[in-house]
């Protein structure tokens, strides 16, 4: 008879070392470090702090919204109306300013616009149990629209001086107040998605809805409260979007959410949901960053870009899945 | 906030400094255009390559974002800022939301100027209009009428409603309207300067107003949209197609009858009067001021109004006697 305290019994298959390594994360900072070096190369003028803090802007807002786009999408639903929600918010903001309402004053009725949009459509996908996707693409219409009917061929200029400070100031040196904005809801939305019963129950649900109800996790409360988030880091992104450009327009943001949900699944979330993490998508919106403007110092011409970012797309998603059928061939 | 004003100032001296070194090579003039593949900025980028030929020592930079959108150019200006290119000369998709980052530009040391489509004044040193706005306003009108001898029922296809020359234009032609009695403007539709939506707008135009006499389309986008729509709903003949249109896309319709003459500048000789003007600004020859007069070589003089604007040349009528000169050159 032998001894079982003899047998050694691992805890884990793999140590987490080895996890890390292996993960998508690492695979994406791998990317993006790749990329830094290249453009340090390619261009004399990327290695300069100013330089490198204009570039952030070709992310910051739209990362922004892909932190709460991403827990959307991990719950198994999708949001296509963020860049409308940002035309609706700028808008109302722009009709605030223009009757004399303070910087104060402006925020808070851009996030509540903002909220009350997630709010629409988190009733129509939870209340009326619509696919997010048909409810979104409805409501990418009438948000927009909405701004068209206002402005027209106007647009709203009169934001007090104040206003500048979200989209064109600095905390200190070339830290713009946008990259501490990015950086602390980055914080925030790994938070809430890595470390508290919210974020599992958001796993849960995208992995088995149904399972995650029987688990006693209110589903449709938890997709609600979802989609009040996109509205409102829609609302954030275009107070920041609107400070950076200083007027308001109703083709501001056109297009935006594709980029957003783009960023998305680069950084690692399934878009089928269930799985993802936020730090993913950090990498993630820093790769873009990179990748558009190392590519803009070379003046390539946006065309060019778009390719490139698709490549890039396709690119990560498959070669995981490539490796791992190149090393079960040779078993 | 003064840590951030030395820093900008050390920033802005560190550029001048790397500017000035740059400028022993070569002069680099970026032309920011609305979106690349447009046939008019093509030809426009060609005249710029002529000027800087004939300059010497400048080095053109083409550029543009794929859509017209003002944040697709502001990602693209500023990777011309991190360049330290030393003048940008846009065409501008929104006139107030590039300010902030042309702002930044010119307080790094860049000669900023708007041409073709205008940025607020407070963005840029000057602005080269390609002719008058009121010049276009009356051209475009007078061009229908001119064929209209017993007045008649025309519309309007314009590209989208935030467009700021069409709009502009749109508004000098109404000023103008009651010099040309018995034409009746009926409505003003927007084909948001895509092909098919142009001709399905110009198409439900010919079905509402079942007596319209011509369509007036002051973009090079809709124009020959509504042309191809006149062809295919077989009214070559009853509605005249007019406005603003590029030479080499218009051809056809010259030819079929379906336009009876349009107007244009020359996106060349403008691409040509932004680089003469952005390279005597950015080497100091000139300075922009209102009433000055900057020289643009062969195009003559560029004269200063009061708001820093200056128009380049009067539109120039395009017929099926000059069509086929004009048709290879843009």
């Amino acid at each position: 008879m032998t001894d079982v305290s003899n047998h050694h019994v691992p805890d884990r298959l793999t140590t987490p070392l080895q996890r890390t390594l292996r993960s998508w994360e690492s695979l994406l900072l791998a990317v993006a470090v790749a990329i830094f070096l290249l453009n340090t190369f390619a261009s004399p003028y990327f290695l300069n702090a100013w330089n490198l803090s204009d570039a952030t802007f070709n992310f910051t807002e739209k990362a922004m919204i892909a932190f709460a786009m991403a827990l959307v999408i991990i719950s198994g639903e999708i949001d296509l109306s963020v860049a409308s929600i940002i035309a609706l918010v700028s808008t109302a903001m722009g009709a605030a300013a223009e009757v004399g309402v303070g910087t104060p004053g402006i925020v808070l009725i851009g996030l509540g616009v903002g909220l009350a949009c997630g709010a629409f459509n988190g009733a129509l996908v939870t209340g009326l149990g619509l696919p997010s996707i048909v409810v979104t693409i409805g409501t990418m219409s009438l948000f927009r629209g909405i701004s068209y009917i206002v402005l027209g061929d106007q647009a709203y200029m009169n934001y007090p001086d104040s206003f500048a400070w979200f989209g064109q100031g600095y905390v200190f040196w070339v830290i713009t107040v946008e990259l501490v904005f990015f950086l602390a809801f980055a914080v925030i939305y790994g938070v809430l998605l890595h470390k508290t019963n919210f974020g599992r129950a958001v796993y849960s649900i995208g992995n088995n809805p149904v399972g995650a109800m029987f688990s006693g996790i209110r589903v449709k409360r938890v997709k609600f409260i979802l989609f009040l988030l996109t509205g409102l880091m829609a609302a954030v992104a275009s107070v920041c979007l609107t400070s950076r450009l200083g007027s308001t327009r109703p083709s501001i943001a056109f297009g935006m959410e594709l980029e957003v949900v783009t960023m998305v699944v680069l950084g690692g979330v399934n878009i089928l949901g269930g799985s993802g993490s936020i730090p993913g998508v950090v990498i993630a919106a820093f790769v873009m960053g990179l990748v558009t403007f190392g590519l803009g110092l070379l003046n390539v011409p946006g065309i060019v870009m778009s390719i490139f970012i698709g490549l890039l797309l396709i690119g990560v998603i498959a070669l995981p899945r490539l490796w791992n059928q190149f090393r079960q061939a040779r078993r | 906030m003064s840590i951030f004003r030395k820093a900008l100032t050390t920033a802005t001296i560190a550029a001048t400094m790397v500017a000035g070194t740059a400028q022993a090579d070569d002069m680099r003039i970026a032309l920011v255009v609305k979106a690349l593949g447009i046939g008019f900025f093509e030809a426009a980028a060609k005249g710029a390559e002529e000027a800087a030929e004939e300059l010497g020592g400048v080095e053109i930079i083409y550029t543009g974002p794929t859509d017209t959108t003002a944040e697709g150019q502001i990602e693209v200006i500023n990777s011309l800022i991190a360049q330290q290119v030393d003048a940008i000369a846009v065409s501008a998709n929104d006139t107030d939301a590039l300010v902030p980052t042309l702002q930044k530009a010119m307080k790094r040391g860049i000669t900023v100027i708007s041409w073709d489509s205008g940025v607020a004044e407070e963005g840029r040193q000057l602005h080269l209009n390609p002719s008058s706005n009121p010049l276009i306003g009356n051209m475009i009108i007078k061009l229908a009428a001119d064929h209209l001898p017993d007045g008649g029922d025309v519309a309007v296809l314009s590209a989208t409603t935030t467009s700021t020359n069409q709009n502009i234009w749109i508004e000098e032609m109404t000023k103008v309207l009651p010099n040309y009695p018995g034409i009746n403007v009926v409505a003003t539709v927007y084909g948001d300067d895509l092909a098919d939506k142009s001709y399905r707008e110009a198409t439900g135009l010919m079905q509402t107003h079942p007596d319209l006499k011509a369509i007036i389309a002051p973009t090079s986008v809709g124009i020959v949209a509504a042309a191809q729509a006149v062809v295919d709903a077989d009214k070559v003949g009853q509605v005249n197609v007019t406005g603003l249109g590029l030479p080499s896309e218009m051809a056809g319709a010259i030819e079929s009858g379906a336009s009876k003459s349009f107007a244009i500048w020359n996106p060349i000789d403008l691409g040509y009067s932004a680089t003469m003007l952005a390279h005597s600004l950015a080497s100091g020859a000139a300075e922009a001021a209102p009433g000055a007069e900057i020289p643009m070589g062969r195009m003559g003089t560029l004269t200063l109004d009061e708001n820093t604007n200056g128009a380049m040349a009067d539109p120039f009528v395009y017929d099926s006697s000059n069509i086929d000169e004009f048709k290879s050159i843009f």
